[in-house]
């Protein structure tokens, strides 16, 4: 892979994240002033990059594939005797494909937010929160080192923090926002010490170095840097064991949702494992527990959703198990690396729609997200619904929906890799056909359950346009990618791709994950839409209340994390007050005591003074004497 | 004569001013006693001097003559004005200066 100089618009790189950049600086630095036309550049800027991002797609198509990997380097940021970091971008078929993702859904989420936020008195500042978290997401995934990454891992924690807090005076949202930003402080703490490991092993943190030099280095030492990269991508992608922020960030803006906790920020850990993938083809430990940690977050996510009643959480639920579909097949190796940034373009599309879908939904329910008290909305709600039906029959993987066909590669490559793991992604599916139907099914189908006072409408043309072309996404995108795009061979010269012999036909895969779907789908059909779905959700199963219960995911982290850190600062206060504050107020408390015996001696009587000193007089005579002798 | 008897001498007068000021209570008596010391420490100055044929302790002895009669000008108007306020001369009286 040799390394061009940009020409033409590939030169451009910074632009991309400069324009979003820009925006936000104005928006958050100009004040009041801004109020009436801030929003619209907002939207501007992120539709800029876009327009960029299609414009480097066509140049890039006509260069060569082995000159497609494009460097820029920007300015020399650290420089220490041998060791050296630029802010400087790599824009590669990987990269592209996500600053595509970022900036069209990121333009299609900006003008629903026009909509959607048209009464909310903060509104320029949502929106230069929104762009600052589009530019550090671009900076993110163009950047051609690790430190770069790291700013940009770090910028999109800042905006999604500052997102989920947003309306910061609910102290849920304000709770969430904290909880989101500490939990991701902890994934950070890997790919911090990650960096530091590369340092020390490679002498150098830029991906082409590391890369290149990746396989003189120990497998002990890969093993660590995969694990640590694991944690951090555990982290920001709401894996499991750090998968509880991301039910509670719903707190947040519903597009803030559709945008950084689905589409965009939380497959940020995805893309480190596909962009790192030398280090985890040599690590096979690593990659291995990418697979476990990905089958238990598929499960969790896949239970959490089919229990909750806030349409949001369970989308997001959803979204944890989808993510870990993709990192399932980004631990599965080079069998399944293209597939995962497939599923993540396709669930990006998707997922965005799914979302701003069920915020259209809010929208007319006076921000209501108890989905037992929505049914019956297909008619009132024309294209929310059909649009909502286009995401739906895209996650649960209908042909010839986009999501079907990434999904149906996962669980083809799982398959290629072992029997058991195939079968879990087949079951995982069976259960998002069950959720996904039970979701659809409360909220369109059904008697309608509405409050009082309650009158549901279609959502204004700004925020339906948004929802029409991401079904049209969801719809094409996955036919369009893997016939006409040739996904497999676009991102092969940076990710690698094989293919292992599987012991049935492919379709036989594809009838069997159909039919699985289909159960699960008829079965949330029977529970939700033949049946009255009661207003207060009854006690259920013990599954069922634990999953309402986010699986103790808080209790848990309480249990191992909380409590004890509890207890450590209780003793510790302990400590200081008695031991501490005890040796200081100790000793003060003694040399007070004694002074106040000593001071009885100043008894005002001169004679006594004189006596006592004739009597330190003789005292030291009889010391001279005694030496002396 | 032997200066050795001076030294006796000396340490008779002090021990007399000594324990005059210990326990007299009498501002003047104890004054005079403090000057008994003092000029016992002199001859025991002059007494050391001759003893050791050098001019030395007859050169302190001067400065503590000089140093006495200082001590004198203020002791004595501290007496005075003690006496005028609280109408006495006992040095028990003014105790309070005391914890």
């Amino acid at each position: 892979m040799t390394v061009m100089p940009a020409e033409g618009v590939l030169s451009l790189i910074w632009l991309l994240i400069a324009l979003p950049l820009a925006g936000a600086v104005i928006l958050l630095f100009t004040g009041k002033q801004s109020n009436r036309w801030g929003p619209y550049l907002g939207v501007l800027t992120v539709v800029g990059s876009a327009i960029l991002g299609i414009l480097m797609l066509i140049a890039m198509l006509d260069l060569p594939v082995e000159d497609r990997t494009i460097t820029q380097v920007a300015y020399q940021w650290v420089f220490v005797g041998q060791f050296t970091v630029d802010i400087a971008f790599q824009l590669d078929q990987l990269s592209l494909v996500f600053v595509l993702l970022i900036t069209i859904v990121g333009s299609l989420i900006h003008i629903y937010s026009l909509g959607y936020m048209a009464h909310d008195p903060d509104k320029r500042k949502f929106f230069g929160y929104l762009n600052l978290f589009v530019a550090a997401m671009l900076l993110l995934v163009l950047a051609n080192n690790y430190l770069l990454l790291y700013v940009g891992w770090e910028g999109v924690g800042l905006a999604s923090y500052l997102l989920i807090g947003f309306w910061q005076s609910k102290k849920s949202a304000a709770a969430a926002a904290k909880k989101a930003f500490i939990i991701n402080r902890v994934g950070d703490v890997g790919l911090s010490l990650a960096i530091m490991l590369m340092f020390v092993t490679f002498g150098s943190v830029t991906f082409s170095d590391v890369f290149g030099s990746a396989t003189n280095a120990s497998e002990g030492t890969l093993t660590a840097l995969g694990l640590l990269l694991l944690l951090a991508a555990a982290g920001k992608s709401a894996q499991f064991p750090l998968q509880a922020w991301l039910l509670d960030a719903m707190e947040g803006p519903t597009p803030v949702s559709a945008l950084i906790h689905a589409a965009t920020m939380v497959t940020a850990g995805v893309y480190l494992i596909a962009r790192s993938n030398v280090i985890y083809n040599n690590a096979e430990i690593a990659a291995t527990a990418v697979i476990v940690v990905a089958l238990i977050t598929i499960f969790m996510g896949a239970i959490i959703g089919s229990a909750k009643d806030d349409i949001k959480k369970s989308l997001a639920g959803s979204t944890m198990s989808q993510i870990g579909y993709m990192m399932l097949a980004v631990g599965l190796g080079p069998i399944g690396y293209v597939f995962a940034i497939f599923h993540l373009l396709t669930h990006g599309v998707f997922k965005a729609g799914l979302f701003l879908g069920a915020g259209s939904v809010m929208h007319g329910m006076n921000d209501d997200v108890n989905m037992r008290r929505y049914g019956g909305l297909r008619t009132v709600m024309v294209v929310t619904f059909i649009t909502f039906m286009a995401g739906y029959l895209a996650i649960i993987g209908i042909p010839p929906f986009s999501g079907f066909w990434s999904k149906d590669e996962i669980v083809h490559a799982a398959f290629e890799r072992n029997v058991f793991i195939g079968a879990a992604t087949v079951l995982a599916a069976g259960i998002t056909g069950f959720y996904m139907t039970r979701m659809v099914a409360m909220t369109f189908f059904g008697k309608r359950r509405w409050e009082p006072g309650v009158h549901p409408h279609e959502s204004p043309k700004i925020m339906t346009i948004p929802l029409i072309i991401l079904a049209i996404g969801s719809t094409f995108l996955g036919m369009a990618l893997l016939f006409w795009g040739n996904i497999e061979s676009w991102l092969e010269p940076v990710v690698g791709y094989e293919s292992q012999p599987t012991p049935l036909p492919t379709s036989a895969y594809i009838v069997i994950t159909l039919v699985v779907v289909l159960i699960g789908a008829f079965i949330g059909w029977i529970t939700y839409a033949r049946r009255e779905v009661p207003i207060v959700a009854p006690r259920g199963n013990w599954l069922t209340r634990a999953a309402r219960k986010d699986l103790y995911g808080d209790a848990v982290n309480h249990a191992l994390v909380v409590a004890p850190t509890n207890y450590a600062a209780r003793s510790l206060v302990w400590f200081d007050a008695r031991i501490v504050d005890g040796f200081v107020n100790g000793s003060a408390a003694v040399v007070g005591g004694l002074s106040g015996r000593l001071r009885r001696t100043q008894s005002g009587f001169i004679r006594s003074y004189a006596l006592s000193m004739v009597g330190g007089a003789v005292l030291v005579i009889v010391a001279l004497v005694l030496v002396r002798i | 004569m032997n200066p050795s008897n001076y030294i006796i001498l000396a340490s008779l007068l002090f021990t007399i001013g000594a324990v005059g000021v210990l326990v007299r209570r009498n501002a003047i008596i104890v004054f005079m006693s403090v000057e008994l010391m003092l000029n016992a420490a002199n001859l025991a100055f002059v007494a050391f001097a001759r003893m050791n044929g050098n001019l030395d302790g007859q050169t302190v002895a001067f400065f503590v003559m000089v140093v006495a009669a200082a001590e004198v000008v203020v002791g004595l108007a501290i007496i005075v004005t003690v006496f005028r306020t609280r109408q006495t001369a006992s040095i028990d009286e003014p105790n309070l200066l005391k914890y």
